[in-house]
């Protein structure tokens, strides 16, 4: 337990001194504060940032993003926003009284000017232009990003969280420790999939209850998972990373042959022993998923809710398809990223799903804001950490299945489901 | 600086001083766990729900940090429904931050010490007691403000 002992550069020290202005020095003091706690024994430079401080628990959260504005502060390297409270294109979604949705939609502007990209997207690894490169430091909160940002992208971060992710956006620097260094990457857990019947293997279904296994089990260490099919879809590996980060404190995963760092098992353990060799059987993938399921599979299903984390431009495609021009019979709500919509503006892709009578949530989430015809009832839904904090943050029923099954299920007005591969 | 009989030393997570009965509890989440008007474990899963975290040395083995326990954290320090010390067995960086940024915006201290297992299971025999941890620069100091601790091995 001793001590660290922080070095800081000339620059660093220049920052604490407040020559780049009074909002940088409060950065550098607060990024000193945590890496001192870290035991980081220097700071390193940062390419960007993803900022979780813009969703609003209280007035903290404001008093924080406005002493930066104040002092004058904006971000010094390339900086994506969370998830807020509020879709902010489409005002009337969100059902917050008036004294929350004031400073919720005031926090958001703020980040934006402090030089803040604004995304609202707590996936912004789907959009161009927000993806850092192997090997980049970052500095990423919200927990489902930084899982992808070290596991599939191979960009480094740590398990940032609000508050500190803006100090190290405004000083460009994080602490030189943890997940940025190299050792600490070393997966510890393996999860070996072989004994999984192809069917299963191929089936969307399995990704996010696998994830949620992975985060039981592998709690705060680096897990590899072998076994899977080699070259695995984006949206299959954000599904494992996004139950991980729910059930367990998972800042990496590997998946030997999709993930940079896992060419091979020996790649991922970096050559060396494993702490554990967990078998996963088919028996327990449905245990997952069953505690998963708060609802009876034979319930009256009252809504569908996709898209957490926010739906890429694939995974609306895939709903697009699986409606096959049929209207639903239930609310159905997807949330995405402005940016993913702007992205398909030249499709009929939003059009097509307005049409089906299923509404398109952007800059927030169905989990965590409230929106209008307030989701309750038993809901289906293809997101393992939807179903994992549903519950408890909506009071809702919940039942699993994947994103063509919610479709379907919807269209049909009741729950239709597939339940052979888990044989 | 508190003065009583030292029982523990530790790695400061964020630093400050603070006192209060030592409230030791099974890990909660601030976000999503604590209530910030009142500091009450909401947890509908946690043994202590309906306990409050106001004005105790929560010891607990780790944060189970969400991203935005930071946030919950510095609300209930903001509103005075927060802990005056928290002691963890494990480091985290999150509800670090949280107690950094109370002590930046509000001047208000909640010291975060991480120990090690020795010192954690000294810190849990003194359940109920009061508690003052004094955590500054690179040391945090634990001590026992009154006898009533078991501190036999």
């Amino acid at each position: 337990l001793g001590a660290g002992a922080l070095i800081l550069d000339d620059a660093d020290e220049a920052m604490l001194a407040g020559e780049h202005g009074a909002a940088c020095a409060l950065g550098m003091r607060t990024v000193v504060a945590v890496a001192e706690g870290m035991r980081a024994s220097r700071l390193l430079d940062i390419t960007g940032a993803h900022i979780d401080g813009c969703i609003y628990y209280g007035r903290v959260c404001l008093d924080w993003a406005l002493r930066f504005r104040t002092l004058g502060g904006h971000v010094r390297v390339p900086t994506t926003l969370n998830i807020g409270l509020l879709d902010l294109l489409h005002p009337g979604l969100t059902d917050l009284p008036e004294e929350t949705a004031r400073p919720a939609r005031e926090l958001m502007e703020t980040y934006v000017e402090l030089g803040a990209n604004p995304t609202f997207t707590c996936a912004p690894y789907q959009l161009a232009g927000s993806r850092p490169g192997f090997g980049e430091h970052v500095a990423w909160a919200e927990s489902n990003a930084i899982v992808f940002a070290n596991s599939v992208l191979g960009a480094r971060t740590n398990r940032y969280g609000d508050f500190f992710d803006i100090a190290c956006a405004v000083t460009g620097r994080a602490p030189a420790a943890g997940l940025h260094l190299t050792e600490p990457r070393r997966a510890r857990v393996v999860l070996d999939v072989s004994a999984l019947s192809d069917a299963l293997l191929a089936s969307d279904v399995l990704y996010p209850v696998l994830g949620l296994l992975l985060g039981g089990l592998a709690g705060n260490r680096v897990a590899v998972i072998d076994g899977l099919p080699a070259g695995l879809h984006e949206d299959r590996l954000k599904a494992i990373g996004a139950s991980a980060a729910s059930a367990g404190a998972v800042a990496m995963f590997h998946a030997v042959g999709s993930t940079p760092e896992a060419a091979t098992l020996a790649d991922a353990l970096q050559g060396e022993q494993p702490e554990a060799v967990v078998p996963v059987t088919p028996r327990d993938l449905r245990a997952a998923r069953d505690r998963l399921q708060t609802a009876r599979p034979d319930a009256a299903l009252d809504g569908v809710c996709v898209g957490t984390p926010h739906a890429s431009a694939d995974e609306l495609r895939r709903i697009v398809a699986a409606l096959d021009g049929r209207h639903v019979r239930i609310p159905v709500w997807v949330n995405t990223a402005r940016g993913i919509l702007a992205g398909l503006a030249e499709t009929r892709v939003e059009e097509a799903l307005r049409d089906a009578g299923v509404t398109v949530v952007v800059d927030t989430c169905t989990y965590t804001a409230p929106v209008v015809r307030a989701v309750r009832g038993t809901v289906m839904t293809s997101s393992g950490k939807w179903a994992y904090y549903a519950p408890a943050n909506l009071g809702v029923e919940v039942v699993f299945g994947s994103l063509e099954e919610c479709i379907r299920s919807a269209v049909a007005g009741r729950i239709v489901r597939d339940d052979d591969f888990w044989a | 600086m508190t003065s009583g009989l030292e029982i523990a030393r530790g790695h400061v997570l964020a630093a400050g001083h603070g006192s209060g009965t030592a409230f030791v509890t099974d890990p909660v989440s601030f976000w999503g766990g604590v209530s910030a008007d009142d500091g009450v474990i909401i947890d509908v899963h946690h043994r202590d729900r309906g306990r409050s975290v106001a004005g105790t040395v929560l010891v607990m083995p780790v944060g189970r940090g969400s991203s935005s326990a930071s946030a919950v954290l510095a609300e209930t320090l903001r509103v005075g429904s927060g802990p005056a010390a928290i002691l963890l067995a494990s480091p985290d960086i999150i509800l670090a931050a949280g107690s950094v940024v109370a002590r930046e915006l509000y001047g208000i201290e909640c010291p975060i010490v991480e120990l090690d297992a020795a010192s954690f299971e000294a810190v849990t025999a003194c359940d109920g007691a009061p508690l003052g941890v004094d955590a500054s620069d690179d040391l945090a100091v634990i001590r026992a403000l009154d006898e009533e601790c078991d501190l036999d091995p």
